[in-house]
């Protein structure tokens, strides 16, 4: 597949702890990470997905005005940015496996509508639902 | 006004507890110590990031969850009001209908006849949609309904339910 979307960006509060959260616990991998002065551009991406990223970025100036960088962190420290979803096989599964790397779930796992889904955050505060696939 | 990321991090961990157990009580104190910060500052800092009172957002949610259960499952009224935190049915009756315009049965009457298209859209950002918009408190709702019908029906307090002695406090907290 050669169109489609390749990148969607999150607002992270600081891009060390993120990459820790979604290489280490997540088990995403960094697809690219390029610094230039203080602009950091990281990209991770799901082991099964290699053409999507997931960027990962902190709201700052020179890019935004430091006004606009502070909303924009005060947003997503709310958890009120849109919502986020990651596909799994076994949410349970998955759920016992990330909560044991210390991932801060939101809500257990709950069976509904013949799926399981279940909530985390990553430490930014960006919420994910994690929703099993159907099969 | 802005408020530190760290902290609003914190708050929202606190607003996270009570969706996952929104049946549960949470007295500020509880919620204070999931932020870690004073009692005081709890209430304060939340209603300035949320908008609303952490007890008012308590509120919202339980409803919302109320709800869904009437909407979704076969669960009696009185059974879904226990496991949506309240204490006695006629509270909840009184605060849902108060919140949401009508009574817990009609709801359900009303989304039983509802034609469903929505299963595209993952149920629990759904249910968050549905969740009620409470602006105002509570009392401040009924103080309003009560004042456009005072003429209709003076007696309507006499006729409430007598509520068991120390529901009263937490009742007052949670609303």
């Amino acid at each position: 597949m050669n169109q489609g979307v390749g990148m969607v960006g999150l607002y992270v509060r600081d891009q060390d702890e993120a990459v820790e959260f979604y290489v280490e616990k997540l088990g995403f991998r960094v697809h690219t990470d390029v610094r230039n002065g203080d602009y950091r551009w990281l990209t991770v991406q799901h082991p099964d997905q290699p053409s999507f990223q997931l960027g990962l970025f902190r709201p700052d100036s020179p890019v935004l005005d430091a006004g606009t960088a502070q909303a924009l962190r005060e947003v997503v420290a709310k958890g009120a940015m849109p919502p986020l979803v990651l596909t799994v096989d076994d949410c349970r599964a998955a759920y016992d496996r990330l909560r044991a790397r210390g991932v801060e779930f939101t809500q257990e796992p709950v069976e509904r509508f013949g799926s399981v889904d279940a909530g985390f955050r990553d430490p930014s505060g960006n919420g994910w639902k994690m929703i099993e696939a159907r099969r | 006004m802005s408020q530190d990321p760290e902290l609003l991090r914190r708050l929202l961990r606190a607003k996270d507890r009570m969706d996952a157990a929104s049946h549960e009580e949470w007295p500020v104190r509880r919620l204070a110590r999931v932020s870690g910060v004073s009692e005081a500052h709890f209430a304060r800092s939340f209603k300035e990031a949320f908008g609303v009172p952490p007890h008012r957002y308590l509120l919202t949610r339980r409803i919302e969850r109320a709800t869904a259960l009437l909407r979704d499952t076969e669960l009696p009224i009185t059974e879904i009001a226990f496991q949506t935190g309240w204490n006695s049915l006629g509270t909840f009756g009184r605060t849902f209908r108060d919140i949401t315009g009508e009574s817990p049965g009609e709801l359900r009457a009303r989304e039983k006849a509802a034609p469903r298209e929505v299963e595209r859209v993952p149920v629990c950002f759904l249910s968050a949609a549905h969740r009620p918009d409470l602006t105002i408190a509570v009392s401040e709702k009924r103080r309003q309904a009560a004042g456009s019908r005072a003429h209709l029906n003076s007696s309507v307090r006499s006729r409430e339910p007598a509520r068991t002695p120390g529901s009263g406090s937490e009742e007052r907290e949670v609303l």
